[in-house]
């Protein structure tokens, strides 16, 4: 076969196109001192406003502080799954973690709703940072343990076998062998639940507290409304964000 | 002889098959012994029992006397020299050979690995990751790294197979020179009946799970057991259910005296191997029989009609 | 050993059991009781829930998420298809290539939803650039329909039909279209006939990993649908706050697990290598 042909390099560009150039526009607009879609000159000026919403930058703060929790604990969880996998197969836990990759979001959100309620029959607890919390870590352990598990499986099993031999203990031997190996696909493992779990709305919109909005409820209670030229802010901002924290991820993953 | 580790009667059954199947064995203190077999026969096995990462099925494992075949990895004094040698890629040869002086909170690392790394000649490499070295350096850091713990007994896993055939000669007079100077028990599975003839104190020959033969590299080969030991550990031609090896097959074209044995053959050609020559025959019951001789005795041309003979006391039986 | 694997399996067991499993069991609960008499759920026992999907409203929405879920899909595989194809034939730029599939795809889903807001709404660039240019008069009523929503959907999942197809076209042995072209096969037969039926694999995933997440979309259809274009995953929602029936959004729920479960199982067989 020879190299991709001409029509379909060409297709291949108008696809690419297809795919950045929606995001890149609403990039570009957000520096428009218009609000309509209509160039009227470079500013900062929807930047400086979505600054100084005390909303936006209040879900902004809950939602850094839930997608942190929720990726260290994730990651912690599922690393240490990811391991007790690797040679030890459990198909039911294998398969309620791909179950909950596929799960329409709304369906897990209202279940976690659902549960919630109910447990707070027994509790004096209610709907807050804490319930959210740990719905992210419910649905982004999986991607720890997918990430993690596709770097162990090129480690060598021989490597842990070493370290009991050499007098290394079976935590000794995860600690100082195996973990230093994953480590990169760990980081990367977290760079991932951190995207996941800061841009998630329909699952979050669900569990959230009145104290706990975040900011992708703030926006799309906005864009539900109609465009707003702020919306268009803080998207630019978020595509910037998640872009490099991806690429920083997935550098990590393949080195 | 004190024996440092026995085997009794220790099997390893798997669903599938059976691994190990009643290996009886001791083994003396620095002495150096082989597990010599084909792949499969479970000589691996038998040393991943010993190492700690099998349990046998039955059977008990001895070290100094003391049952160990319940006991972790970690808690016998013994190391294996891996295969592909299993270094730690993120360590350097320092730490990868102080790994287990610190899992065991042992005092003067810093003296004992420079030491180690003085007998295995790898001073100078300190610094550089297991991706930097040689294949060969690799291979003595891992022995080393072993090494610097005093097992009472040094499992090595086929360590040589992952070299390259012109370094293996070398490497294995390096083996045998190290054993030599620190006296630990080596412990040594091979599939090369050649490196383990040449290496060993004594070596045991295992096939489908079983210890057929324990003895020096003499015996062995000159007195194998059983048929296998026989052609697992060398070329034999088996003339009238008796065994002989081509090096004390002699080929003349007349007749030889009454005190010998022989048999009448047909010349089928000859190979030129440079030190000797082989000459390969047809016996007249149609088995094939090959003479190793030397280029002196070699003037035969394919038809001729030969007698091969050898003396009884090389004649291989087996019980 | 086998006892500290236990031990670091026992918090993702908690978290799963507790925080997915059980939660779906409560559905399943509540799918089975009877609404109550201020929202939320009370006794009995009953399958009413269930009965209600035969009316005709909640069949109409239940067909509308499958025509476009199944669009999405078709349109996906059609556009994915030829990049996948591009992107295993770009040799030594391939992860460039593959990259730039996947970036957005990470990238905020709600954001790449309102940038189809942005251009598509009335005085959007799409509109506003077709007036300047004489071409229409009023703008296009291009958002809050159908038409809206597959395309979000095909833009929020195109990425999952490109890798598995990039997958399998990967592998796809080049000897064997050598071979096909040497015996004098056209490109365009060589692909209809060997590269096509090779990437079965490849479309099979893909065409699961896109229709599932599109059977279930709330977020597509609500932001461009604008409320018009109802699909299960708004059924659902819409049970659990505003109608405040909590039993038939337990028993839709289940309804759509029952679609994806099977799905996912034909994808978890054919998947060799195992994501976990």
């Amino acid at each position: 076969m020879k190299r991709a042909s001409r029509p379909l390099a060409i297709y291949a560009l108008a696809a690419y196109l297809f795919l950045h150039l929606p995001l890149l526009i609403l990039a570009a607009f957000s520096f428009n001192e218009s609000r309509f879609t209509v160039w009227q000159g470079f500013s900062f000026r929807w930047y400086t406003a979505a600054w100084h919403d005390s909303q936006l930058i209040e879900a902004a703060i809950n939602s850094l502080i839930v997608a942190v929790c929720a990726t260290a604990i994730s990651t912690v969880i599922g690393t240490l799954c990811a391991y007790g996998l690797w040679k030890r197969r459990s198909p039911v836990l294998s398969g309620s973690l791909y179950l909950s990759l596929v799960t329409p979001e709304i369906v897990t959100g209202v279940s976690l709703l659902a549960f919630y309620q109910w447990i707070f029959r027994f509790l004096n607890v209610q709907l807050g940072m804490h319930t959210v919390i740990l719905a992210h870590v419910s649905f982004s352990i999986a991607y720890v343990v997918i990430v993690v598990m596709a770097r162990l499986r090129t480690v060598d099993g021989a490597l842990e076998e070493a370290a009991l031999d050499l007098g290394a203990n079976e935590w000794e031997a995860f600690r100082y062998v195996t973990l230093p190996a994953v480590l990169p696909a760990v980081a990367a493992a977290a760079l991932l639940a951190f995207t996941v779990s800061f841009d998630d709305y329909v699952i979050t919109s669900m569990v959230a507290g009145v104290d706990s909005e975040t900011l992708p409820m703030v926006v799309y209670a906005i864009a539900r409304r109609g465009v707003n030229p702020v919306v268009n802010a803080i998207s630019a901002l978020l595509v910037l964000g998640f872009g490099v924290l991806i690429l920083i991820s997935e550098r990590l993953r393949t080195t | 002889m004190e024996s440092v580790l026995e085997l009794r009667d220790i099997s390893k059954h798997y669903p599938t098959h059976r691994a190990v199947n009643g290996v009886t064995l001791n083994i003396a203190r620095g002495e150096f012994f082989s597990l010599l077999g084909p792949s499969g026969c479970g000589k691996t096995t038998t040393l991943r029992l010993i190492a700690g990462f099998e349990e046998p099925t039955s059977g008990e494992i001895r070290l100094n006397g003391a049952a160990i075949q319940h006991l972790k990895p970690y808690e016998r004094n013994v190391s294996t020299v891996f295969q592909n040698y299993a270094l730690f890629p993120h360590l350097t040869v320092q730490q990868n050979i102080e790994f287990g002086l610190r899992r065991k909170g042992e005092n003067e690392i810093g003296r004992r690995v420079r030491e180690v790394l003085e007998l295995v000649q790898l001073g100078g490499k300190e610094a550089r990751r297991p991706t930097e070295i040689s294949g060969g350096e690799r291979q003595r850091v891992a022995l080393a790294r072993s090494l610097v713990l005093a097992p009472d007994v040094l499992l090595l896993d086929e360590p040589l197979s992952a070299l390259d055939p012109n370094l293996r000669k070398q490497v294995r007079a390096e083996l045998k020179n190290i054993q030599r100077r620190v006296g630990i028990t080596f412990l040594f599975v091979t599939h090369d009946q050649e490196e383990a003839l040449s290496l060993s104190d004594r070596l045991g020959v295992m096939h489908a799970g079983i210890l057929e033969q324990v003895g020096t590299p003499e015996e062995v080969y000159l007195r194998p057991s059983t048929r296998f030991v026989a052609s697992f550990l060398g070329a034999v031609n088996w003339i009238n259910d008796v065994g002989v090896r081509p090096e004390v097959t002699r080929v003349t074209k007349l007749a030889p005296d009454r005190h010998v044995r022989s048999h009448p053959a047909t010349v089928l050609h000859s190979t030129f191997l440079g030190n000797c020559v082989h000459i390969e025959t047809r016996l007249d019951d149609g088995q094939l029989a090959v003479a190793e001789v030397s280029r002196a005795e070699a003037s035969f041309a394919p038809g001729e009609r030969v007698h091969l003979w050898w003396q009884p006391a090389d004649e291989l039986s087996f019980k | 050993m086998k006892r500290l694997r236990a031990w670091f399996l026992a918090p993702s067991w908690t978290v799963m059991l507790s925080l997915f499993l059980f939660p779906m069991l409560i559905i399943l609960a509540y799918s089975l009781l009877t609404r109550g008499t201020y929202g939320g759920i009370s006794l009995p026992w009953s399958v009413e829930s269930y009965q209600r999907f035969a009316d005709p409203i909640y069949l109409g929405i239940l067909w509308r998420s499958f025509w476009i879920a199944g669009a999405s899909t078709v349109i996906s595989l059609l556009l994915g298809f030829p990049l996948a194809l591009f992107i295993s034939r770009a040799g030594k730029w391939k992860n460039l290539y593959l990259s730039l599939v996947i970036l957005p795809f990470w990238t905020s889903f709600l954001v790449r939803t309102y940038a189809w807001m942005f251009l598509l709404r009335d005085t959007g660039l799409v509109n506003s650039t077709l007036q300047k240019m004489g071409i229409i008069h009023d703008p296009l009523p291009l958002l809050y329909n159908d038409g809206a929503v597959i395309l979000g959907l095909v833009y929020g999942y195109l990425p999952f039909m490109v890798l598995p197809l990039f997958g399998t076209l990967e592998k796809l042995d080049r000897n064997l279209l050598e071979a096909a072209a040497d015996l004098g096969a056209r490109p365009w037969a060589t692909l209809l006939r060997v590269v096509l039926p090779l990437s079965a694999p490849g479309i099979r995933a893909g065409v699961i990993l896109v229709f599932i997440p599109c059977l279930g979309a709330y977020l597509t259809p609500d932001l461009l649908g604008g409320g018009k274009s109802v699909m299960i995953g708004n059924l659902i929602q819409n049970q659990f706050t505003t109608a405040r029936d909590w039993p038939f959004g337990s028993a839709i729920s289940l309804a759509l697990m029952a679609i994806v479960m099977p799905l996912l199982i034909a994808f978890v067989r054919r998947d060799e290598e195992g994501l976990l």
